[in-house]
């Protein structure tokens, strides 16, 4: 690997946000499905629409920095999505875009370290940890795999939302149907292995 | 409050309906409470349910007098998407997110801010609206 593979600029965080939008609008039923079962059926549609914006907003104007692309993509979710997926994706990116900084590249420690930041923003704002049934049951150990590599993330990432079949929820809309909440994918777990593949996807394909 | 502005209460609920008519019931029950900017932001845009941050800004803004400005709110998104925005702030200074029962505390704050209470005066009136017990 050419030290420049790991460089990140705007324009690779751009093609992250837009290989997501890809992937939740060919996931947003599969999304949806899994929302019906637990919650109110709108996670996919909620995505959908906060992620076509995100990609609208980034073709019309690639900002300068990848810092400044997150901060707009976040932006966008916490506007466009409507629920709560829309304030705790738009916190994760903001955080992590806020955390880049000014800089016009960043190499892969640094996105961790800034990954890292946007999942505790991520716990600040919902108050859930991992086993709770959510999307940082996902985030978490997929950051945690982060420093093998963006492959060992996605993995861990995939693995991450299947584990929370067997666990209850305890937060969100979920968390009322106490143990009937048991035996499905927690949704926000879902997609955000859509997020880290993607990422992954990006990173493998430079 | 001297100065005749009073605190403005914003009433956040994933419901249009909701939001407007827990506020027409909060300023009935205040009884001349025309002076407290009251504002509703319920729904999604195309009238769904859900939240809207840039409705809940707007309305956090036109809530403003220069007194401060309560937010209550429902659940789920509507709580995450408030402390968001103020998490960014991109709500007036002095507008703060409340720990409050919707409808119950709504009364309160609306009750609390037309006699021209600061605040934490309101703020205050609306949280206690937690510890009146039912049964």
């Amino acid at each position: 690997m050419g030290k420049e593979r790991d460089v990140r600029d705007a324009e690779f965080i751009r093609r992250w946000m837009l290989a997501m939008a890809e992937a939740v609008e060919s996931e947003a039923k599969h999304l949806t499905d899994l929302d019906s079962a637990i919650g109110d059926a709108d996670h996919g549609a909620n995505l959908q629409r906060g992620f076509t914006a995100v990609a609208e907003a980034l073709r019309a104007e690639l900002p300068a920095t990848p810092g400044a692309v997150l901060v707009l993509a976040g932006r966008q979710l916490i506007s466009k999505v409507g629920g709560a997926s829309g304030p705790l994706y738009g916190s994760l990116l903001r955080a992590t875009g806020k955390a880049l900084g000014d800089a016009a590249e960043a190499d892969d420690a640094q996105l961790r370290e800034a990954l890292q930041a946007g999942v505790d923003a991520v716990v600040k704002l919902g108050g859930a940890q991992p086993g709770d049934k959510t999307m940082l049951d996902t985030l978490v150990p997929a950051l945690a795999a982060l420093a093998d590599g963006y492959p060992a993330a996605r993995a861990a990432a995939e693995k991450g939302a299947k584990d929370t079949i067997p666990l209850q929820a305890r937060k969100g809309r979920a968390s009322y149907l106490g143990e009937r909440s048991i035996g499905h994918e927690d949704p926000g777990a879902a997609s955000s292995a859509l997020l880290i593949t993607a990422l992954a996807e990006v990173a493998a394909d430079v | 409050m001297s100065d005749g502005k009073h605190v403005g209460v914003v009433l956040v609920s994933h419901s249009a309906a909701v939001a407007e008519s827990v506020a027409a019931l909060a300023a009935a029950l205040a009884g001349g409470a025309d002076a407290v900017p009251l504002k509703a932001a319920g729904g999604t845009p195309d009238g769904g349910f859900g939240t809207d941050a840039d409705l809940i800004a707007a309305a956090a803004r036109e809530a403003d007098e220069g007194a401060g400005v309560v937010l209550l709110v429902d659940l789920g998104s509507a709580v995450l998407t408030v402390k968001a925005l103020a998490e960014d702030d991109e709500l007036p200074e002095g507008a703060r997110l409340v720990d409050a029962p919707l409808v119950e505390g709504a009364v309160a704050a609306v009750v609390t801010a037309s006699t021209g209470a600061d605040l934490a005066a309101v703020e205050a009136a609306a949280s206690e609206a937690y510890d009146y017990r039912k049964v």
